[in-house]
């Protein structure tokens, strides 16, 4: 074999190895979804979403304090973070060549790295080891701590992509730098921040490991925040490490509901992703 | 120049105040996320103290798990988090960078757009789902494979041990799906940024496509490396998928077939269950030192990926002179 056919031969090989890469990749996404897609359809209908947990052996049972459950600490997630991450975000970006906004950037980008369980765990240190209590709101805690790195970061990359000219106008009108952010600068960019937003729950919602101590879980129906909660997310890994059958199959239910509500916000944020790109190309 | 208007002065005066105060105000939240972080440290410190002080460096030696009798030696669990997310890596690397080069060189560009949303996909299935399916699906099948494997390969201390099923092949596997789609981005962005004039240059000296891409591979050495931390970064941390398919056996084992635990895991398995202060004590210093190496692990890897951006950057002018220099 000539020393060009070796060449072209390997780089063929190589080209090779990079689509079969892709396709190894692909291959346990297609397993995932179809079994998660399969197994769940069976076992959801609507007594899932209506009816409590029964005990092991009553078959029915539901999923329904769970789904509240999320949707709590969830939202008092949101309700911690989205200020939060949005302000440091407007920080990092209105000055962004200042020192302090690259030590915030680091420490935003830290947060977002640093593992869920060890979230759990200081959340489980503030807010319910001086309660004795697990509760929602130490769960909303945890997941809002996950959430501000996320806010922060796609607000601050957002704001940027703003022109320049747009501020310099108002700036000339005469208004303050609040001013200009507040009316000019941020409403232009909010489509891109909700998308952080909205990516930023797509990830959450998903959580288990830093509810695990925090939220707990809960048998029955609860509203009240300083109580333990069920969540779709524990209460699928308790179930799927139990030994019924009934409750494997109710595991994957909540694996599909988990799915899907992940797949809709990841969804919900590229459209508005587009929604802006469109109006920047404008 | 004319003097002052006073009452010009008085309103810029105020505008001054205002803007600093817009900066202070907004500086608070940023102080926040520094704040959090220093917080983390701190709190995760003060609740390890009581095992801190009490083993020091011994609880990183100790083999022995056993909450009953009050031993605790965390070497298990450190042992397990290392080994999983490098066998993760040795799987998953070959992949993520064959991923990378196939949608930034190779693919034709109606495609690109749809590849990226199905890694991006990858990314996005929570831990627990991964978990379930590793249970039911993956596990089941790997029981299989070691199973199927000839006696003489299971001598091996290796392979050594039952054909369980759950164990660290099970987790190292779930692991590399899931830090595949991390890299994969990371190194997918640096290979962006290498000037489209290294390829040119390749292909116009001759380069076969490997050659021209490699050339371009070596160009991006550095942000490649801290794309394959950052995924590092990602399986040390990662907790429920590996808990549920890992066996939870605090043991220390070369085997790929024998159940093994993570620090990760035995957080998630254990911390409701601790009933006195030094179990908890215990638990709490396996999450400072997790915290710890994802930090140093995750701060080098954004490093590497900073320094090749800046070098792009300051690179930029020289390759864009040259053929200024040619047409004069």
């Amino acid at each position: 074999m000539s020393r060009t056919s070796r060449r072209k031969l390997l780089s063929a090989v190589f080209v090779g190895f990079c689509a079969l890469s892709v396709l190894i990749a692909l291959v346990p996404l297609a397993f995932v979804l179809f079994f998660v897609v399969s197994e769940g359809i069976q076992s959801l209908n609507v007594d899932f979403f209506r009816n409590m947990p029964k005990p092991v052996g009553e078959s029915g049972g539901g999923m329904a304090n769970a789904i509240v459950g999320t949707l709590m600490v969830t939202g008092l997630g949101s309700l911690f973070a989205v200020p939060i991450g949005i302000l440091s975000g407007v920080y990092m970006s209105e000055y962004a060549g200042t020192r302090f906004a690259a030590v915030a950037r680091f420490a935003a980008d830290t947060l977002n790295g640093v593992p869920s369980i060890v979230i759990g765990v200081f959340a489980y240190g503030i807010a319910v080891l001086p309660f004795k209590q697990f509760s929602a709101l130490a769960g909303g805690l945890a997941l809002g701590i996950m959430m501000i790195p996320i806010i922060a970061r796609t607000t601050e990359e957002l704001l940027l992509l703003v022109p320049g000219t747009m501020r310099e106008g108002a700036l000339a009108l005469g208004a303050t730098r609040a001013r200009a952010v507040f009316s000019v600068v941020l409403p232009s960019a909010l489509p891109g921040i909700i998308t952080g937003v909205v990516l930023a729950l797509a990830r959450i919602a998903g959580e288990t490991a830093p509810l695990l101590f925090t939220a707990f879980s809960n048998r029955f129906f609860t509203t009240k925040l300083n109580q333990p909660v069920a969540t779709l997310t524990v209460m699928v890994y308790t179930y799927a490490i139990s030994p019924y059958k009934d409750w494997h199959r109710q595991a994957w239910a909540g694996a599909l509901v988990l799915i899907f509500i992940v797949l809709v916000c990841s969804l919900l944020a590229r459209f508005a992703t587009r929604r802006l790109e469109g109006m920047q190309a404008r | 120049m004319t003097a002052p208007v006073p009452g010009r002065k008085k309103a810029s005066r105020g505008l001054v105040a205002t803007d600093l105060g817009f900066r202070l105000g907004t500086g608070l939240f940023a102080t926040m996320l520094v704040a959090l972080v220093v917080a983390i440290g701190f709190e995760l410190s003060r609740q390890s103290m009581l095992t801190i002080e009490k083993f020091g460096l011994n609880f990183w030696r100790t083999e022995v798990w056993d909450p009953v009798a009050g031993q605790f030696g965390a070497l298990p669990f450190i042992w397990g988090t290392l080994y999983s997310s490098i066998l993760a890596l040795i799987i998953s690397t070959p992949i993520a960078l064959g991923i990378a080069v196939f949608i930034s060189e190779l693919c034709p560009d109606w495609l690109k757009q749809p590849l990226v949303f199905l890694t991006e996909l990858l990314a996005a299935i929570p831990s627990i789902v991964y978990g379930l399916w590793g249970i039911f699906v993956l596990v089941p099948a790997v029981r299989a494979f070691e199973s199927s494997l000839p006696a003489v390969l299971r001598q091996l201390p290796l392979f050594s041990g039952p054909p369980v099923g759950v164990g660290m092949l099970s987790a190292a596997l779930i692991l590399a799906v899931m830090v595949v789609p991390f890299s994969s981005s990371v190194a997918r962005e640096v290979l962006k940024s290498v000037p489209g004039a290294q390829r040119e240059g390749a292909y116009a000296l001759g380069a076969t496509r490997f050659e021209a891409i490699r050339a371009a591979l070596f160009y991006a050495r550095t942000g490649i490396v801290g794309a394959v931390m950052l995924g590092f970064g990602r399986a040390l941390g990662e907790t429920m998928a590996v808990t549920m398919v890992i066996g939870s056996t605090p043991k220390v084992s070369l085997s790929l077939f024998a159940p093994q635990d993570t620090m990760a895991g035995v957080l998630a398995s254990q911390f409701t269950e601790a009933d006195t202060e030094l179990y908890l004590s215990a638990l709490v210093e396996i999450g400072l030192v997790l915290f710890i190496i994802t930090l140093i692990v995750n701060s080098m890897s954004r490093l590497l990926i900073w320094s090749m951006a800046r070098s792009e950057r300051s690179s930029t002018p020289v390759v864009a002179a040259e053929p200024v220099e040619v047409t004069a």
